[in-house]
């Protein structure tokens, strides 16, 4: 008797992974031809800041719905990109870093350090970026060997403090013009996604099946 | 008092903001030949000589003739932003909250018939029809920085007179002591009043002293063509050495007053937008250093960004008026 294919197979296969690399490196291909044709507004430098903070917000909704995609909708191979979609969150939380710092600051270091001590949101983002940075480097196989599983685990939930964090900060942001529409619908994603979680949350998902 | 140097003002234009001489030698070569082509011709090119052009007219909206003006301070000599981006960046928010949507969506106001109310504490209250206003004295071209609260400025050609011009003709009262601005809140021509980001109609002020001073402008264009929708039309305040914001749009209503006057941004966050609101590098905005500022449209993506100045550099003009004042304090 032959076996009921895998659901969700079409994720195992080899064009698979590099198909879905490629299309998490679209959003900066896009800015970049944007930047480089001069379309990007009056103002291309804040564009890119904030087009750039917003693709990390959705890179981790779309990293936290790995989990609970897998479990309702039971596309096991799904896991198998849970570590490249975390990792591009990182790396736009990294170019967002980086255009604040090359495009507002001037690459200057004592300029950053007094904007970061002026302003908690930019505070509130450097920790959020430091710990993005922490679940990162320790993202290799070795790592996972040289931390033990478990401690491992307990490390890299610390992704469901980055949630809260990042939230803060685009908030914190948007306060000056008292314009939450944006942050109220990443907050009710991100809600979501975190509530998933809990165990009753997990049965119900899992019931689904 | 403090002696400060009151070149701040007359800030002078950067190296790169000066056309190379070669380039200016070839213009007036080329003017020179198209001069000598015909004796009209040489009495065109004698003319266009004496005043470079400060920017391309855009030809997009009615024209509206001016003089320069003689007002102290009021033709910086900077480079002008360009009419796309002074008309597709900025905040309105009674259209919208992003910085492209007044522009995508002022299309909808209507700016006839439009009429201003002036009222309160003067002896001569009455309204005025736009068309009334236009000619009521006669329109000057300013060329003032604009800074906003946000970190990025410009530089822009205003059209309009002195709103000091107005407030001569209704005679305030010795106990005006205020000026109140309010704008229009039409819910059904502007998107953005529905929303609670601010309490509608927005409203600002000014001390009357600050509103008599000559550099405070009523406005009626930019660019030497009436105001687009979306920057205010058809009528507007612009005071160059304050924050952008304190220059209200599309006025409906001036009022005069005795007590200082309730203002948008100062009911909806009063830490951080004060009633004076006077550009300074030295009071930062909880949100944005003020220390610098990105001039919109300079050089591209890798420029540096500016040093803001003191009342945005207009301090030898508006400085007197906030003698004794902590400007900490009154911001």
């Amino acid at each position: 008797m032959a076996r009921a294919p895998q659901r969700g197979a079409w994720l195992l296969r080899p064009w698979a992974k590099p198909l879905v690399f490629a299309l998490c490196l679209a959003p900066l291909a896009w800015l970049v031809f944007g930047a480089a044709a001069d379309r990007l507004g009056a103002n291309p430098a804040e564009a890119l800041i904030r087009a750039l903070g917003d693709w990390t917000l959705r890179f981790l909704c779309i990293t936290l719905a790995v989990t609970p995609l897998r479990l309702a909708a039971g596309l096991a191979p799904l896991a198998r990109y849970r570590r490249m979609l975390g990792l591009f969150t990182f790396f736009y939380a990294l170019l967002h870093l980086l255009a604040y710092a090359g495009f507002d600051m001037g690459l200057d270091a004592q300029e950053i350090a007094r904007d970061v001590a002026k302003r908690p949101f930019i505070l509130v983002g450097m920790l959020t970026f430091a710990l993005l940075l922490i679940l990162a480097a320790t993202s290799f196989n070795a790592a996972v060997r040289w931390l033990g599983g478990r401690r491992w685990q307990r490390l890299h939930r610390g992704v469901y403090a980055v949630a809260p964090l990042a939230l803060l900060h685009f908030w914190w942001m948007r306060a000056g013009k008292n314009d939450f529409a944006e942050v109220l619908v990443y907050a009710a994603i991100l809600g979501a996604l975190l509530l998933s979680r809990l165990p009753p949350m997990r049965r119900i998902l899992l019931h689904k099946q | 008092m403090p002696i400060r140097p009151h070149d701040n003002g007359f800030t002078h234009p950067r190296a790169s903001e000066i056309t190379p001489r070669a380039v200016y030698a070839s213009r007036r070569a080329l003017l020179q030949q198209l001069a000598g082509g015909a004796a009209l011709a040489g009495w065109a090119g004698r003319s266009a000589w004496a005043q470079t052009p400060l920017y391309v007219p855009p030809g997009r909206l009615p024209a509206l003739p001016s003089q320069r003006s003689a007002v102290a301070g009021a033709m910086t000599m900077e480079k002008v932003t360009d009419y796309k981006d002074a008309t597709s960046y900025n905040n309105f928010y009674e259209f919208g909250t992003d910085k492209g949507d007044p522009a995508k969506n002022a299309a909808t106001l209507k700016t006839r018939p439009w009429t201003v109310a002036v009222e309160g504490l003067v002896n001569r209250p009455r309204s005025f029809d736009i068309d009334e206003l236009l000619k009521l004295a006669p329109q000057e071209e300013r060329i003032y920085r604009l800074r906003c609260v946000e970190g990025w400025s410009m530089v822009i050609p205003w059209v309009g007179y002195s709103l000091a011009e107005l407030i001569r003709r209704v005679e305030p009262q010795g106990s005006a002591r205020y000026v109140e601005f309010v704008t229009l809140a039409d819910k059904a021509t502007m998107p953005g009043v529905g929303s609670r980001v601010l309490d509608w109609p927005y409203t600002e002020g000014l001390r009357l002293d600050e509103a008599m001073h000559p550099l405070t402008l009523l406005t009626f264009g930019m660019y030497g063509e009436v105001l687009p929708h979306q920057n205010g039309a058809p009528v507007r305040i612009v005071v160059p050495w304050k924050y952008g914001f304190k220059s209200a749009k599309s006025l409906v209503k001036i009022r005069f007053v005795e007590h200082e006057p309730g203002t948008a941004w100062n009911k909806a966050a009063k830490n951080e937008y004060g009633f004076y609101s006077n550009v300074n590098p030295d009071v930062a905005h909880p949100r944005w250093s003020q220390a610098t500022e990105r001039r919109i449209g300079e050089d591209g993506l890798f420029a540096k960004k500016r040093k803001t100045l003191l009342f945005n550099g207009y301090e030898a003009q508006v400085g007197q008026l906030y003698g004794g004042m902590d400007l900490k304090k009154f911001y």
